[in-house]
């Protein structure tokens, strides 16, 4: 790619882009959020066009109109979210769009099964081509895009994010996926923001800041400091100084909570423990292990079938989330699109989102508009939320600075609890290490802090306490300096071999 | 040097300004021109069966003369007028739905149970000075109305029944209501035909020409209360919550249940006012047939008017115009009214559409997922659409 500019108004997307991927090179692209990078994606495949530049593919200006143009090129593109139809096969997801037929009418299932269970074996792994994609798990699900991606022939694919979702075994299997794809002559562009990963995988890494590249590097000449030095144009602190934490009296109590999903089966089954102030509890665990459940009773979303939750010791069981609210209780979603934003909003509606209704913002029911301004002005200050003002959609900000919109609202009171459910999930260096010294400022303002996240780094980083949740239950409860990330990482993926899960319900440190 | 950029710059910022109109706007026109345009081919292809001498020139000749029967004289700006008030109340019933991510097709149900009850209460009061009378009939209208609307949005909150399938039943029941009471209780004692009496002093009053009544007036007032509840209410925010994210809404406490019978119950309410508008502004009784198609025609309006109480203004304006200049088409050009039926469903289908023609026509908000988001089943009009 060569000289690849585009612009959007009021921005500069992509400011004469040069990139060359030579074949059967793992190459990294590193950016901030809105640096660039999926602009640059975009238009290698085919879904923005450069206003200036060329593509060159084997030496030759290919111009590239649309993804199939693309995947005729053998270029290919796995998506951070999966675009995979869960109540099909893996065959027939494969398959949508690159049919393999028999005659006119009729699939040619055979042919492709074998092609798919072959492609499969040759790169490690063996897959059934009659699994409900829906019944997979994160990790396979991806296995599945990337065969997408090969049985339409890819020679250059781009996989956007890999492992956000993934657990560090995941991570490495799929590592070892992308490494024989390598080995083959296959090019590969790996977007992620996590460092240490890009230093293990890639060949060649660049880095782009503000729609321009400004570094490359070969991971044996660099380190994480130097990488995150270039993405943001300054010193950054990577693992934020957690400082000494002095829990105080225990501020949220669950005891025996028992929970059902929308289904109607037990997803929290007993699950006891309590959270000090002054104090960050990490939960650790692979998704779907009753985490989501388990919150969404703690904000008043969802009821408990029994048990009880106290909050400064007062019973909130069962309380509506206005309540919880009002009783200072924070949350930031791990799916900000769905639960923290309102996309077509303004910033300043966004932010007074769940104090609409009182003073200042407003009088009996009117709003009083100045207020929610000037409480936003103030918001995009605090928060260095990079926006032109405070009346831009929400929609139109990138990822990090639409959780500083969340952080903001939810941080920016006397809380008792905080709740952050992956908060920094698909965010750059830069917001991450502001989110963390946040989580750290209200730690020490002596809020008590639940952390949720299958980014084991993360909790690692931040926990004083880390529990492990597997299928509804608290397996394992470490402390959060000394825990081992090793030992975590299987407890998350098998509970604990040795012990019954049942045996450790009642966590309580 | 700064000069020309900040030249640059507010040239730039005109050219967002003008997108943004136009991309406001265009769907909208090209709806209505390409509506045009098919009601054309339709009548040169009538001219074709009927095997009359071949006029290529006849769909302008039928639609000079629905231009001439709309605006042609003072009557005729009247008459539109008139016929576009009720369209504005119903079109507001429809669109604050339509914000809230609900999608109220019976509007007509509530339009007919508004008239009703204005009849009703109308007749009843009609012996009493108009400054008293009127107040009555219009609260009893729109209460009418608000009933019928609630009846969908209480079954939505306890049941989960969708509101289309129980509005759409509703209109029914309507229908059958207005006309076992016409013919019934509310019968003139006598009289041959299933009509009710007049509703005397509560009738609107006539404050320009022959029928311009002050339905008029108030439907304008209608569209700024609207917006104003809309956009500067803490109800209006948390309609809209709940229409653009119903997770957001609930995780912000905002029940979305108590709100989906609260807006139900509104734009019932609207749509009983278009009712109140059309019997007490117009008809001045209710006959068993009494059934223009005021609360279908709304749902056209909203969808043209995005759903914006002052977008609601000129589409109302264009089918009120359509409806009135028909007969005159009809006089004139020999086109039967129906043709205003056909254009006007050929904009709904058109405006239904839209994502189709945002990718034909190459459009602004291609690039904006949200812009295909599901519309009509959810939330057209809600601001996850625009």
């Amino acid at each position: 790619m060569r000289g690849i500019t585009k612009r959007y108004p009021g921005v500069v997307a992509n400011d004469h882009i040069d990139l060359t991927i030579k074949p059967g090179e793992i190459h990294a692209l590193l950016g901030e959020n809105g640096a660039g990078k999926s602009t640059l994606m975009n238009v290698l495949y085919g879904l923005a066009r450069p206003d200036e530049g060329e593509i060159l593919l084997d030496g030759t200006a290919v111009e590239i109109a649309s993804p199939s143009d693309a995947i005729a090129r053998g270029i290919s593109m796995v998506h951070q979210h999966f675009m995979l139809v869960p109540v099909l096969t893996v065959a027939e997801n494969i398959l949508l769009g690159e049919e393999t037929m028999a005659n006119a009418v009729f699939l040619d299932r055979k042919e492709a099964h074998r092609r798919i269970v072959d492609l499969g074996r040759r790169f490690g792994f063996e897959i059934d081509p009659e699994a409900k994609v829906g019944s997979l798990s994160v990790g396979w699900q991806q296995r599945v895009e990337i065969l997408k991606a090969l049985y339409r022939d890819a020679r250059i694919l781009v996989l956007d994010e890999p492992t956000a979702v993934l657990t560090p075994q995941e991570t490495e299997e799929i590592f070892a996926v992308l490494r024989r794809l390598a080995a083959e002559g296959r090019s590969i562009i790996f977007i992620s923001h996590k460092l240490y990963e890009v230093l293990e995988i890639a060949d060649r890494i660049t880095v782009i800041r503000r729609g321009r590249v400004v570094g490359e590097r070969l991971p044996g000449a660099t380190d994480e400091g130097d990488l995150a030095e270039l993405m943001v144009g300054r010193e950054v602190e990577l693992t934020v100084d957690r400082g000494t934490s002095h829990p105080a009296d225990a501020r949220l109590i669950v005891s025996d909570l028992h929970v059902r999903d929308d289904r109607g089966s037990e997803v929290v089954s007993g699950v006891g423990f309590e959270v000090r102030s002054g104090e960050i509890l990490g939960i650790a665990g692979v998704a779907g292990n009753g985490q989501d459940e388990l919150i969404q009773t703690l904000i008043g979303l969802r009821r408990p079938v029994s048990g009880t939750v106290t909050l400064g010791g007062q019973d909130v069981t069962g309380h509506l989330p206005r309540a919880m609210n009002e009783a200072g209780v924070g949350y930031v979603p791990a799916d900000r699109h769905r639960w923290g934003l309102v996309l077509p909003f303004t910033i300043a509606d966004n932010i007074v989102l769940t104090s609409y209704y009182r003073r200042p913002f407003a009088r009996r029911f009117v709003r009083d508009e100045a207020a929610i301004e000037k409480d936003a002005d103030r918001a995009i200050h605090d928060y260095d939320i990079r926006t032109p003002s405070a009346t831009v959609r929400a929609a139109t900000l990138s990822g990090g600075n639409q959780q500083k919109v969340v952080v903001a609202r939810e941080f920016d009171r006397d809380l008792q609890l905080l709740i952050l459910d992956q908060p920094t999930r698909g965010l750059d260096v830069g917001s991450i290490e502001f989110i963390h010294r946040q989580t750290i400022a209200k730690r020490d303002a002596g809020t008590a802090i639940l952390l949720v996240s299958a980014e084991l780094d993360e909790i690692l980083e931040l926990s004083d306490r880390i529990a492990v949740m597997y299928r509804g239950a608290f397996v394992a409860v470490r402390d959060g300096r000394t825990a081992d990330k090793n030992e975590i990482g299987l407890l998350m993926a098998t509970g604990g071999v040795d012990r019954p899960a049942e045996a450790s319900t009642e966590a309580s440190a | 040097m700064t000069g020309a950029s900040t030249g640059a710059s507010t040239g730039s910022r005109i050219r967002d300004v003008t997108g943004t109109v136009w991309a406001i706007i265009a769907l909208p026109l090209i709806a209505i021109l390409l509506a045009f345009g098919v009601g054309a081919v339709i009548i040169l292809g009538s001219e074709l069966l009927v095997g009359e001498p071949f006029d290529p020139l006849l769909p302008l000749t039928a639609y000079a003369a629905l231009l001439q029967g709309a605006f042609g004289s003072f009557d005729a700006i009247v008459d539109t007028l008139v016929a576009t008030s009720p369209l504005v109340f119903g079109g507001l019933a429809v669109a604050i739905a339509f914000k809230a991510g609900l999608f109220n097709i019976g509007a007509q149900g509530q339009f007919l149970m508004g008239a009703l009850a204005a009849v009703a209460a109308g007749v009843a009061v009609s012996g009493q000075p108009p400054y008293i009378a009127i107040p009555i009939a219009v609260v009893a209208g729109v209460l009418g109305g608000a009933a019928t609307g609630f009846l969908p949005g209480f079954l939505k909150a306890v049941s989960g029944a969708h509101e289309v399938v129980t509005t759409i039943m509703l209109n029914y029941i309507a229908i059958s209501v207005l006309a076992a009471l016409v013919s019934g209780p509310l019968k003139v004692p006598g009289s041959p035909s299933p009509v009710t009496y007049d509703v005397g002093n509560a009738g609107y009053p006539v404050v320009i020409g022959r029928d311009g009544h002050i339905g008029i007036f108030l439907a304008v007032i209608a569209v700024f209360v609207i917006r104003w509840l809309l956009y500067r209410t803490t109800l209006g925010f948390e309609i809209r919550t709940a229409g653009a994210n119903p997770d957001a809404a609930a995780y912000a406490g905002m029940r979305p249940r108590r709100l989906i019978v609260l807006t139900m119950v509104l734009a019932g309410g609207l749509a009983g006012f278009a009712g109140v508008d059309v019997a007490l502004g117009l008809t001045h009784q209710m006959t068993s047939s009494f059934g223009t198609t005021v609360g279908f025609d709304a749902i056209a309006v909203a969808l043209l008017a995005r759903s914006e109480p002052i977008g609601i203004l000129p589409a109302a304006l264009l089918f009120g115009a359509m409806r009135s200049g028909a007969s005159l088409m009809q006089i004139k050009a020999g086109i039967p009214v129906e043709l205003v039926d056909v254009i006007q469903a050929t904009i709904l289908l058109v405006l239904v559409a839209t994502p189709v023609i945002r990718r034909v026509l190459h459009l602004r908000g291609t690039q904006n997922p949200l812009a295909t988001s599901p519309t009509i089943s959810r939330s057209y009009g809600s601001e996850s659409v625009l």
